[in-house]
């Protein structure tokens, strides 16, 4: 019990001090100028402590999760939603990674975002961003987590738009939350769902009934709840925000669009995973979606030129694996691969950052190159980053990768397999293009830019050293034996009904992993050919197949048809609906019946002549009128 | 339950007449000051009054103190206030036309006590807002505010209809000249028109009143204007029928309900700011208020019938609101628009309600909505008047950039702008969510247009954000020329308790809600038998089968 209590006061702490550090320095922050960054710092790394230490709780107590209703939130009609918190080995595995990169980032912003005239504000952002994304995961119920899941979608927002004087900043930081409420608006109407279904919004009240609720509102449920993991997952086809996202500074895009928030969607979906998993149609779409995403992102970041671009598709087409996972049944798989590609990504985010700032901010990779000798710990990192993206053994992404793809392969998806290992290829051919384009070669920048390079200050590098040690070996650490490492054991509560396969070294499972290792160094030999050896062929092989460069080039076309569709149409029918309809037809018939008014009145003004023998004449009709009128009723 | 067990004075009354009082002081001491004015056209006196450079304060500050006296009250009243009960509260009774058997009778119960919050805060708060922005016949605006308050409390406090409906046109003539003579450009038009869709209204209301009454008393029960009394009755199908109509006519433009909205519109554009947030704050919730009070509990059959339509019309209402919002170009004509929208949220909550048992969420949902809207829409419209005072424009198109210059500024009309979208935390997202859940126990189809207009909302109100206060002009970045002041003291007080507010009702509304319970379940016992029957009625089965695709 003893134990609990001080959990409550963890959980308490870890929600409340980004808040606070949010609020204080909103007030204080400008005053403070250069060392805004003090009290949001040592409060996020005391969160990060807490979260560390809420971690090891649950790593003693895996059995029974930790769940706490702190006080009621909503109490309307029959409806009861409260500040409930949940830790369970799920949420310790989120936990460790918001925690962990969390402070990381902090650390590493203070050098990045040096001397930027809203560096008070931008720490403000991230603090908030922190307690909304630890609200996200310790809730212990969907309306919270919606609470949460609005909250980083939010700062997402904030931070993407963080330099608003730019338009594409505050275009993008606007699209970003759009195109996120038009998901929000299927967990919405999921949430509605499960309310009405089962009385509560309360994850454990839910699950209870899970096996009660009839399939085809299962289905919807899923369905529903599915749409706001699209949006906030950035999946096909609403994945148009996250690319542009990349306007926010650099390490925003590490901490929120790819190591934290992005996996927002895969750790709801991971939570709802007694209604998932009894819905096999809800569980293929969502296996659909993650397959079709992955190699259709994958096809775009192969031609992008700006380096932060490359990588966001990269996150597009990872987190499509990690759907690829769930969907297909590999839960504890996709979780490993949330796990460990939160500090991979993370990391190649952050070393871009680096790469940018030596660039003086310089972004297209056609204007670096060479750069491996310049900045040699950032290179270093970047690299312990990429090759763990790619799965080699023996880094970080191997593991995870291999158990996603061997997971779809054991439940029989052959043809998920196949193209997650075609994935698993264009990933290693555009990682190592970005590699070989920035850090090899001679550099291709003008000689001011030249002259001015240098590595980033160590308040920047040491976070890259401390998050390449487990973009390294977290993988392995955890995840070995393959199948059955720590990770198996541990969520085992969680995902309580997945069976364990054997792995066979020498059989199917050693020879899937084989051939996914064979891929991956095939790709990266051939990023080494193509943009190293022989760097005249990808014009070539451009020149062959036009349309599908361009199509690449021009991320598929999406943007484009989302301007024309759901924007310029709507746009167009509120213009009609507002001039057309409110204006003509409403305000027309409105002012209709006083101009009529006005008309009857202009008509009968003549009759007011002021002539005498006019008004005696009218008198005498009326009169005459009368007695006629009165002499027919009465019947005379 | 009547005053003297609850608080000791009749504090209705005093909160109700509290500011008529400051207005007999105001005009008392303006005849004392200026002893030789009646005497005609002298030149000298009339400038030496004009030289009485403490009067504008000193007015100012009676209007101040009076509703801010009033507020208080009213926060006491909430904390002496009994939750657990839906009896009337704080009644006073006096026999006022004895022939008639009319009074002059005032009570609340949880909703009407959530409204006098309501006006009573709002009430203080346009007087700080308006304390630099009226440069002409300025006493005769705050005169007209304090009496337009007055009304406004009245028609939340009256329990007799004659009573009620003396206030409802009452609060008229000051709005009349609020807008006519403090207004924009075309503001006769705006305040012609704002009056002719009240009155037609209005009337219709007192002739369906006529006709209850003159029921009520032809069955011999004798003559009586107590609400409470008249709403018990049963009133035969076709009388219910008609003055169902009529009373929720009136209401549905007050509200106002698509498409009987466009005198909102051209009110608020052309209205002083102060105008424009009591509008929105507490003239609209009127419509709603009095839906409640009297469509649902006189009238129960032919309300439940009626639902189908008033649904259908109230999404229609959500998303025809939200779109038209998008492609505005005035500032204060986005937030009327947005105010249809939301207003939405609250006839598809009420509605929705009585269409299905045991939907209560729903109801305090709406009200709670109502709330919100007056809290969030209020500091919209205040922060509107603030920037058209630094610029002189409320044209989108002539801004940018404004967060540069106005970072505090930018910074609280960030946070109204994400109450107002339904930010999770923020007070707006919390009665949304009730109501359209309520919506969606009646229809799933309905509640998932109108949670379309949660996406549109979004839409509509960070691309105006976007284009005020960030960059949407790409490199030019057009910085506006004249150098702008942030947000002053004065400002921020007057923007302060509905921070507080829109911050409480996120994180925990049930102080509010609260409120809500008893008097919900009142109003649903009383619809209670036609609620079960809602199925038989006609329309419904409409709607029954759009239900069936899902």
């Amino acid at each position: 019990m003893e134990a609990a209590d001080s959990m409550k006061i963890a959980v308490i702490l870890i929600v409340l001090l980004p808040l606070v550090g949010f609020i204080t320095t909103l007030l204080f922050g400008k005053r403070m100028g250069g060392k805004a960054h003090i009290v949001p710092v040592a409060l996020v790394t005391v969160t990060a402590a807490l979260a560390v230490y809420a971690f090891g709780w649950v790593f003693q107590h895996q059995e029974e999760p930790f769940v706490w209703d702190a006080f009621s939130w909503i109490v309307a009609g029959r409806y009861h939603a409260s500040w409930g918190f949940q830790v369970d080995t799920l949420t310790g595995i989120m936990l460790l990674v918001v925690g962990i990169i969390g402070m990381l980032t902090h650390y590493y912003s203070i050098g990045y975002m040096r001397g930027d005239g809203g560096y008070y504000r931008f720490f403000a952002y991230l603090n908030l961003f922190m307690f909304a994304m630890y609200m996200l995961i310790l809730a212990d119920n969907f309306l919270l987590l919606f609470l949460g899941w609005e909250g980083v979608g939010l700062c997402s927002y904030l931070l993407i738009g963080f330099w608003f004087d730019r338009k594409s900043a505050s275009q993008a930081g606007k699209k970003a939350f759009l195109v996120n409420r038009v998901g929000d608006f299927g967990f919405t109407l999921g949430m509605f769902l499960v309310l009405v279904t089962t009385g509560t919004l309360q994850f454990a009240g839910v699950f209870d009934k899970a096996e009660t609720i009839g399939a085809g509102t299962l289905l919807w449920i899923c369905l529903l709840l599915f749409t706001g993991a699209v949006g906030k997952s950035a999946q096909f086809p609403l994945h148009v925000w996250l690319p542009d996202a990349m306007e926010g500074p650099t390490p925003v895009s590490a901490l929120i669009h790819a190591a934290t928030m992005v996996n927002a969607g895969v750790y709801m979906v991971a939570r709802a995973y007694p209604l998932f998993a009894q819905s096999e149609t809800a569980m293929l779409v969502v296996m659909v979606v993650g397959t079709f995403t992955a190699i259709f992102a994958a096809c775009i970041a192969i031609t992008q030129n700006d380096i932060k671009k490359v990588i966001a598709y990269s996150t597009i087409s990872s987190l499509g694996f990690m759907f690829m996972a769930l969907g297909a049944g590999a839960w504890v798989a996709g979780i490993f691969y949330l796990f460990v590609h939160g500090f991979f990504k993370g990391l190649l985010f952050l070393c871009s950052g680096s790469v940018i700032h030596a660039m003086g901010g310089e972004q297209d990779m056609r204007k670096m190159g060479g750069l491996r000798t310049r900045i040699p710990v950032t290179f270093w990192t970047m690299l312990i980053a990429a090759v763990a993206l790619v799965g080699i053994f023996p880094l970080s992404g191997f593991w995870a990768k291999d158990e996603i793809l061997g997971g779809a392969f054991a439940h029989g998806y052959y043809v998920v397999w196949l193209v997650g290992i075609v994935t698993a290829f264009l990933t290693a051919v555009f990682a190592f293009r970005m590699m070989f384009m920035t850090f090899w070669g001679e550099s291709r920048a003008d000689a001011e830019v030249q002259a001015h390079i240098h590595e980033s200050p160590k308040v920047m590098t040491v976070p890259l050293v401390l998050l390449a040690i487990p973009a390294a070996a977290v993988g392995a650490v955890v995840g070995w034996p393959p199948e059955a490492g720590w990770i198996h054991r541990f969520l085992d509560p969680v995902f309580f009904a997945v069976e364990h396969e054997e792995f066979e070294w020498l059989g199917t499972g050693g020879a899937l992993m084989a051939v996914s290792l064979a891929v991956a160094l095939l790709g990266v030999y051939l990023a080494y050919v193509l943009y190293l050896r022989r760097r005249e062929l990808p014009e070539r092989l451009a020149a062959r197949v036009p349309w599908a460069y361009e199509a690449s080039l021009r991320k598929m076309y999406m943007d484009d048809i989302y301007e024309v569709v759901p924007v310029r149409s709507t746009i167009a029918f509120s213009r009609f609906l507002w001039t057309g309809f409110d204006v003509h037809v409403i305000d027309g018939a409105v002012n209709g019946i006083a101009r009529l008014w006005g008309w009857f009145g202009d008509r009968l003004r003549p009759l007011q002549t002021g002539r005498v023998h006019n008004y005696a004449f009218g008198i005498l009709a009326g009169a005459l009128a009368l007695v006629v009128i009165v002499g027919w009723v009465w019947g005379i | 339950m009547s005053w003297q067990d609850q608080i000791g004075f009749p504090v209705l009354s005093v909160i109700t007449f509290l500011p008529l009082a400051g207005v007999v002081l105001i005009l008392v001491i303006d005849l004392l000051r200026r002893p030789a004015a009646r005497l005609g056209a002298d030149g000298a006196v009339e400038g030496a009054v004009r030289r009485q450079t403490w009067w504008p304060t000193t007015y100012k500050v009676i209007s101040l103190a009076t509703t801010l006296a009033a507020f208080a009250l009213t926060v006491w009243v909430l904390f002496v206030f009994d939750k657990s009960t839906s009896q009337l509260q704080f009644v006073e009774d006096v026999m006022w036309v004895r022939r008639f058997n009319i009074h002059y009778s005032l009570g609340i119960d949880g909703i009407a006590a959530l409204m006098l919050l309501l006006t009573t805060l709002l009430g203080f708060i346009v007087i700080i807002g308006s304390w630099h922005y009226i440069k002409d016949r300025e006493m005769g605006f705050f005169v007209s505010l304090l009496l337009l308050q007055t009304g406004m409390t009245g028609v939340f406090c009256a329990t007799d209809l004659v009573l009620f409906y003396v206030f409802w046109e009452a609060m008229l003539v000051p709005m009349y000249f609020i807008i006519g003579v403090w207004g924009g450009p075309r503001k006769i038009y705006a305040a012609i028109k704002f009056v002719l869709f009240t009155l037609v209204g209005s009337l219709l209301m007192l002739v369906a009143i006529v006709a209850v009454v003159w029921y009520v008393n032809g069955q011999g029960a004798g003559l009586t204007f107590d609400i409470r009394a008249l709403s018990d009755v049963v009133y035969p199908y076709h009388l219910q029928f008609w003055a169902f109509l009529a009373f929720f006519l009136a209401f549905a433009i007050k509200v106002p309900m698509f498409p009987l909205h466009t005198w909102l519109p051209d009110a608020h554009v052309e209205a002083p700011t102060a105008g424009s947030v009591i509008l929105a704050g507490v003239l609209l919730k009127m419509g709603a208020y009095g839906m409640l009070r009297f469509c649902l509990p006189f009238f129960p059959d032919a309300a439940v019938d009626f639902v189908p339509l008033v649904a259908g019309l109230s999404v229609v209402a959500i998303i025809y609101g939200a779109a038209v919002s998008l492609v505005q170009k005035d500032l204060k004509k986005l937030i009327a628009y947005s105010s249809v929208s939301h207003m939405g949220f609250v006839t598809a909550g009420i509605f929705a309600a009585i269409a299905v048992a045991d939907n209560a969420a729903g109801m305090e949902g709406a009200v709670l909505v109502m709330f919100n809207h007056g809290v969030l829409t209020g500091a919209l419209f205040l922060m509107v008047g603030y920037l058209y005072e630094r610029t002189h424009t409320r044209q989108i198109a002539e801004m940018s950039m404004l967060a540069t210059p106005l970072p505090v500024f930018a910074g609280f009309f960030l946070f109204f702008t994400l109450g107002s979208l339904g930010l999770p935390g923020l007070n707006g997202f919390v009665g949304e969510f009730l109501s359209l859940l309520g919506l969606f126990e009646y229809s799933h189809a309905l509640a998932a247009i109108g949670a379309l207009g949660i996406i549109l909302a979004a839409c509509y109100l960070l691309w105006m954000y976007q284009r005020t206060m960030f960059n949407d002009r790409g490199e030019a970045g057009v910085m506006p020329a004249v150098s702008l002041r942030d947000i002053s003291p004065r400002e921020i007080v007057s923007l302060l308790p509905l921070v507080v507010l829109a911050v409480w009702i996120g994180v925990y509304p049930n102080t509010f809600l609260d409120f809500l319970h008893t008097p919900v379940q009142y109003i649903l016992q009383q619809m209670g038998p036609s609620i079960e029957s809602a199925r038989d009625g006609a329309v419904a089965h409409l709607i029954e089968a759009t239900k069936g695709l899902f």
